[in-house]
């Protein structure tokens, strides 16, 4: 599966056929999502209908650490295996990753404010999220930060693998220290410990998101592939006959 | 109270649940709708650029 989307034409081939009707089962999984997460699930008896946060906040965190991930193993493949689209995939995940962490922070903290009466507490949980925050950032302008796309790659590739050592302390931060965010009560030993009326709405809200991500991520990566093959046409073709006014003209705003 | 009027109050924490969903649509949807522009104009731009140097030899 790998090897064979290692060729950028055949994934630019693949990734086109799959982008709409990944797009239509994204939309349809959000919609049937938000009516469980809103209108379905019961009010909790203790957070009473302040609960519907969770159904953004959780499935946010859990693919703001996923797509940490994500860009760690593409990293690493794009370190060791020269994949040819290993640091296309890592580059183009990075900006979702960051939304989606920004968004488990904010709805975390409209949460707080009411739940816990504090908008944000300097608590091993959110710190450390927070810090994941500051990474996916970090990774973005280091990439960006060289006149070399290669060596921005790189350089982006040894800090998203360094960053990883963050992913555990968050997961474990609420075993680890005694917080104020409570643990676990869906990926923990022994199995969930929430009602299925509540665990629904979080599951299809997770399948959602995640299908938001991949739709996202085909998206990116054929928007940067058509960039860099837009990049050497203009470079080889204007440099052989276009004058300068109509190369700029022909090539638009697309190109930075 | 209306049953709709009900509904939107969230029972006392609509100040608190809805800006949470208007924050991560907004986010989310702005993320996908740039994403999507970007993607669209790289297709224009990449069919003008062939149709104006013909093709590469």
């Amino acid at each position: 599966m790998i090897n064979r989307l290692a060729n950028p034409a055949r994934f630019m081939r693949l990734s086109g056929a799959v982008l709409p009707w990944l797009g239509a089962v994204t939309a349809l999984t959000l919609a049937a999502g938000l009516v469980l997460a809103l209108v379905a699930a019961p009010p909790d008896y203790q957070q009473g209908e302040s609960v519907r946060i969770m159904f953004v906040h959780v499935p946010s965190a859990w693919m703001a650490l996923s797509t940490y991930l994500f860009i760690a193993v593409a990293s690493a493949v794009a370190l060791v295996w020269r994949h040819p689209l290993a640091d296309v995939a890592a580059q183009a995940a990075a900006p979702i990753g960051a939304v989606f962490t920004l968004v488990c922070l904010v709805t975390g903290s409209l949460w707080g404010r009411p739940m816990w009466g504090a908008w944000w507490v300097w608590d091993a949980r959110l710190t450390s999220v927070l810090v994941l925050f500051f990474l996916y950032l970090g990774y973005i302008a280091l990439v960006n930060a060289f006149d070399d796309p290669g060596r921005g790659a790189r350089a982006g590739s040894v800090l998203a693998l360094v960053g990883v050592v963050n992913l555990p302390i968050i997961k474990f931060s609420v075993d680890w220290w005694n917080t104020l965010h409570q643990p676990a009560s869906v990926f923990r030993m022994g199995g969930p410990k929430i009602d299925p009326s509540m665990l629904a709405p979080l599951l299809l809200m997770a399948v959602a998101f995640t299908l938001l991500f991949a739709w996202l991520l085909l998206v990116r990566m054929r928007t940067a592939l058509n960039e860099r093959k837009l990049r050497a046409a203009q470079l080889y073709g204007a440099a052989l006959r276009a004058p300068p006014r109509e190369r700029a003209a022909a090539v638009g705003p697309a190109l930075r | 109270m209306s049953a709709l009027a009900e509904y939107l109050a969230m029972g006392g924490y609509a100040g608190f649940v809805w800006p949470a969903y208007g924050f991560a649509l907004a986010a989310l949807g702005g993320l996908a709708l740039h994403s999507w522009r970007r993607y669209r104009a790289g297709v224009t731009a990449l069919g003008r650029a062939a149709g104006n140097n013909g093709p590469a030899r």
